[in-house]
């Protein structure tokens, strides 16, 4: 009987020791920052043994899953606007938001030379389509809309437009040449601080309201001491020197 | 009742229109298709009845991907297109109808070939004895005895196409009126958390949904439908 008792406390001990020891985190990321996530994460697994989930998609998407109970422990959003309303209605930790990244929106095609430095391709190119991300769904799709009203060309082009559901569908969109120009994330096309492929025009910060992407630790997770330790290594200066590399901007 | 926006009247109407053009293709290119399974004994009938019946076990997700490439400016079907003059596929209703002809291609031929199977090769030689000739066999012999799986086939291909989800996603680009149909303006409202409006549209689809497959069992009721 002793035996059998020691072997269940060593058991028991055994359990508690690996939950704290090698936590596990479900991590709803903006679909802008599915690269650069993949990095920092697979450092931080590596250096703290935790295991991460990743989903990626639209901000607006996740959301409403994250409302409607999806077990999901930090949101790593397009916007802050996401993470407040969750903080609001009891579903984020209070207080636990900050920015992680400030995103910058591109005109990106991939042909070579067929989007100028200037964006004067919107204007006067020759395209058929115009890929941008569902506004309602996507920061970086309404931020692609203010940059078009801004330059006044949103009614002008509305049969140009077409509306991938997150700005990686969009991304998608524009790759295989089905629209020939698009609004993304600069840090989709980045690769190690430039842009690899294609031609693009970085959109000028003023035409748009800044896209400031913040991150929560979400209700269900406000114990998990590996959900805390990822938001927190986000701060770290290696996280932000690999964010930096994807053409973002920092707080 | 709540309110139906003009909106998502429009993709009520695009849907209903998309299906039924959709249905009218698939008659005309999955009768000769099911005939020609029903009868051939060639060696690669096999390989055409399989990729035929693709589009039954792909996720939709992977045909609208395909799709994609294939229609876009570098693959042989935009190539193709364009060439013609006709322009790009994706992002158009011309398009998503070609997409849907091929996502429910295998709904439209299997009822048909199983109707021409079960009618067999018999009433036709004896009416070809009593000198009608081929068309007048088909319409006048074939047609009524596979009236059953016909009927069938209209009626799996028109629900199907309105029920059809991950390849207009992929291909259709949500634009008003000419893509966006009912399943993509009910996800879009879902997504935004519109919970009222996706309620008026998806209890719809409940509701037709159940009427097909009533007509379906009321119609044919002998005719068996199988995935």
């Amino acid at each position: 009987m002793k035996i059998l008792k020691v072997l269940i406390a060593a058991a028991l001990m055994a359990l508690q020791g690996q939950v704290a020891m090698a936590g596990e985190v479900n991590a709803a990321v903006a679909a802008n920052f599915t690269e650069p996530m993949q990095m920092i994460v697979a450092e931080f697994q590596k250096e703290t043994g935790h295991t991460v989930k990743l989903s990626f998609g639209s901000s607006g998407k996740f959301y409403s899953q994250i409302k409607e109970g999806a077990p999901f422990d930090i949101f790593l959003a397009a916007d802050v606007k996401n993470p407040k309303l969750l903080q609001k209605e009891g579903l984020a930790v209070e207080g636990s938001d900050f920015i992680y990244a400030l995103g910058k929106l591109v005109l990106w095609s991939a042909q070579p030379g067929l989007v100028d430095d200037q964006g004067h391709v919107l204007r006067k190119g020759k395209y058929n389509k115009i890929a941008y991300a569902d506004p309602k769904l996507a920061p970086y799709g309404l931020a692609a809309r203010e940059t078009l009203e801004d330059m006044n060309l949103w009614n002008v082009l509305q049969n140009k437009l077409v509306t991938g559901e997150s700005i990686a569908q969009t991304y998608q969109f524009i790759a295989s040449g089905n629209a020939e120009i698009g609004f993304i994330a600069l840090s989709q096309v980045t690769k190690d601080g430039k842009v690899s492929e294609g031609s693009y025009w970085l959109v000028p910060a003023q035409l748009y309201n800044p896209i400031r992407q913040g991150a929560v630790l979400l209700s269900n997770a406000k114990d998990n001491a590996a959900a805390k330790a990822l938001l927190a290594y986000l701060k770290s200066d290696k996280a932000k020197a690999v964010i930096r590399s994807f053409g973002y901007g920092l707080p | 009742m709540n309110d139906l926006s003009p909106d998502d009247v429009q993709a009520v109407w695009l849907t209903l229109k998309l299906a039924g053009v959709t249905t009218l293709l698939l008659l005309l290119v999955a009768t000769p298709l099911a005939w020609w399974l029903a009868f051939s004994t060639r060696w690669y009938r096999g390989i055409v009845a399989a990729c035929v019946a693709l589009p039954l076990v792909l996720p939709p997700s992977v045909l609208g991907f395909y799709l994609l490439l294939l229609m876009g400016p570098h693959g042989w079907v935009g190539e193709l297109t364009q060439a013609l003059h006709l322009g790009r596929l994706p992002f158009t209703f011309a398009g998503l109808v070609a997409g849907s002809v091929i996502f429910s291609l295998p709904f439209a031929v299997q009822p048909i070939q199983n109707a021409i199977e079960a009618v067999g090769m018999r009433p036709l030689e004896v009416a070809a004895t009593l000198r009608a000739n081929a068309w007048d066999r088909f319409v006048s012999v074939a047609l009524p005895l596979a009236r059953p799986g016909f009927l069938t086939a209209i009626i799996l291909a028109f629900a199907h196409t309105v029920g059809e989800f991950g390849v207009v996603l992929m291909l259709g680009g949500n634009i008003q009126g000419e893509t966006r149909v009912l399943s993509i303006a009910i996800y879009n409202h879902v997504e935004a958390v519109e919970y009222g409006a996706a309620h008026v549209l998806a209890g719809g689809m409940v509701l037709f949904s159940f009427l097909v497959l009533l007509a379906l069992y009321l119609v044919g009721g002998k005719v068996r439908v199988g995935r």
